[in-house]
């Protein structure tokens, strides 16, 4: 579990976290929703330690992480896998090598074929096995996803954090990665947050919902939860697409519009 | 201008404490080595060659009393090239070559979060990244200065016979003519600091850099010009220094 307590940031004298208190539970997809420039991203840099709030603390299962030795912070460090936005992959190195990279820079203890199985495993799991000779510039966006969650889970990480996973993905594809991110989460129970401003992936995996607007926190649930809370914000930020008013309006009509949506989901993603 | 010295300075210090391990740096520095030092041999070439045989010419058109002997012109262009051409030169084009490239490189990096995942790792970006870099161009400057210094004279040489400016026999004699090899000594050294500067300043450029594509290529301009600043300062020093 994640704990984040009081965190504030500000640049230049402008807040642009302004006291945020919240945990991420393990073995849950935890989602910080909110529109652009509410904060989100500024949150996760301060929880991964690329960045250091001006105030509160952040604590990863009991450790301390803010203001903690450089040797604890390294510790933790090493037990977090995230995938970027971007997916900031190794562009010099192959596929294969950019899962490898983690284990052998983390655990050199590894032997080369138990390096190997391991990548080989992670590859598979994210269905790319047969695509790690393959430079970054020749895959596309959802397989570096895809190869950026191998790179993240290959040391048998303990915390995943994804910033916008589904970011300039097809609705096809985002959905895939949302289940591999949820597969892999419970699989493994490990924690994870994820930073999203994608409605869908709020009803695919929204396990544990945090709002976040103008650098607060607004609202905490879940996928359940959200559909009828009364925050005017997270309701404006709800129901700005047109497709979620449209399945609301039936949902008033006939009660079951936008529980039909999540049910049905929920049972796709079950079948899968 | 202070705050960035200071900030470079603290940039160093944290390349060197809480370093990776020792393979693991000495793999990155042989693959940079590779790229500073075995790809810049054909520029490095190329650009000594020339300035060798273009000293030779320029020297003998200028040579004209028939008091001083020919062979002056082999004994100042092996001067002109140990102490200041060889060196100087080929660590000012390979600011050009290598600087800018490496500040292009790390420049890349940070803005497509490379290095940002390298940190989220727990690994010392700085001294993943650019120790190795910094390594790489102190042992691969010397030995490009040594083949510029060589192939100077080689290309003075097969100037001045193929122009008939002066013969081999006494462009050798001018070569051999009250030879210093405390020169050789200075040459090297001011090499090895060059290299130091180039990477060193190169790297700082393109480590933080913010922005997007034209911030790396503001990045890459910046490391060549302060790069190529900071030789002709250290060059200054050096020979006040040390001749």
């Amino acid at each position: 579990m994640i704990e984040i307590h009081n965190v504030q940031k500000s640049f230049n004298g402008n807040q642009v976290l302004k006291g945020i208190t919240c945990t991420f539970e393990t073995g849950k997809c935890n989602l910080l929703l909110g529109g652009s420039g509410t904060g989100k991203s500024v949150l996760l840099q301060c929880i991964v330690g690329l960045m250091q709030p001006d105030i509160g603390s952040i604590t990863y299962d009991g450790s301390v992480f803010t203001n903690n030795k450089v040797q604890i912070r390294q510790e933790i460090r090493r037990k977090i896998g995230m995938l970027f936005q971007g997916s900031a992959l190794f562009d010099s190195m192959t596929v294969y090598e950019n899962t490898e990279f983690p284990l052998k820079m983390l655990t050199p203890e590894m032997t080369k074929e138990e390096r190997r199985d391991r990548v080989e495993f992670c590859l598979k799991r994210v269905g790319l096995e047969n695509a790690g000779n393959k430079m970054p510039a020749e895959i596309s966006g959802g397989m570096k996803k895809r190869v950026g969650i191998a790179r993240a889970i290959a040391p048998n990480c303990t915390y995943l954090f994804c910033d916008e996973p589904n970011s300039g993905l097809d609705p096809l594809t985002s959905l895939k990665i949302d289940e591999l991110i949820h597969e892999i989460t419970h699989e493994y129970n490990i924690t994870t947050a994820i930073i999203t401003h994608d409605m869908n992936s709020v009803v695919e995996i929204g396990d544990h919902i945090i709002f976040l607007h103008k650098g607060q926190k607004l609202w905490d649930g879940n996928k359940e939860e959200i559909l009828n809370a009364q925050v005017p914000e997270l309701k404006e930020f709800i129901f700005s697409s047109s497709l979620v008013r449209a399945a609301k309006k039936v949902d008033d009509e006939s009660e079951g519009g936008l529980s039909a949506i999540t049910d049905s989901t929920n049972s796709q993603s079950a079948g899968s | 201008m202070v705050k960035n010295f200071g900030e470079f300075l603290l940039f160093i210090q944290s390349m060197v404490t809480r370093t990776e391990r020792l393979k693991t740096l000495w793999q990155r520095t042989l693959e940079e080595s590779v790229i500073i030092g075995f790809d810049s041999i054909f520029i490095v070439a190329i650009v000594s060659a020339f300035i060798g045989a273009v000293t030779c010419v320029q020297i003998s058109y200028n040579l004209v009393s028939p008091l001083i002997p020919k062979s002056t012109i082999g004994f100042m262009v092996r001067e002109m090239t140990i102490l200041e051409l060889a060196p100087t030169i080929t660590s000012i084009v390979l600011a050009g070559k290598v600087g800018s490239s490496i500040a292009g490189g790390l420049g890349t990096m940070r803005i497509t979060e490379q290095v940002a995942a390298l940190e989220v790792m727990g690994i010392n970006s700085a001294s993943y990244l650019v120790l190795p870099r910094i390594v790489a161009a102190i042992l691969m400057f010397p030995l490009l200065v040594i083949l510029a210094m060589m192939l100077s004279i080689l290309g003075g040489y097969l100037a001045g016979t193929l122009t008939g400016a002066i013969s081999a026999q006494e462009y050798i004699e001018g070569l051999r003519t009250d030879f210093i090899p405390y020169n050789i000594t200075f040459a090297l050294i001011k090499s090895v600091v060059f290299a130091f500067l180039v990477s060193a300043i190169s790297s700082y450029k393109g480590y933080f850099t913010t922005g997007g594509a034209l911030e790396v290529g503001a990045a890459s301009t910046g490391a060549v010009n302060n790069s190529i600043i900071a030789i002709l300062l250290a060059d200054f020093v050096l020979a006040a220094l040390l001749l």
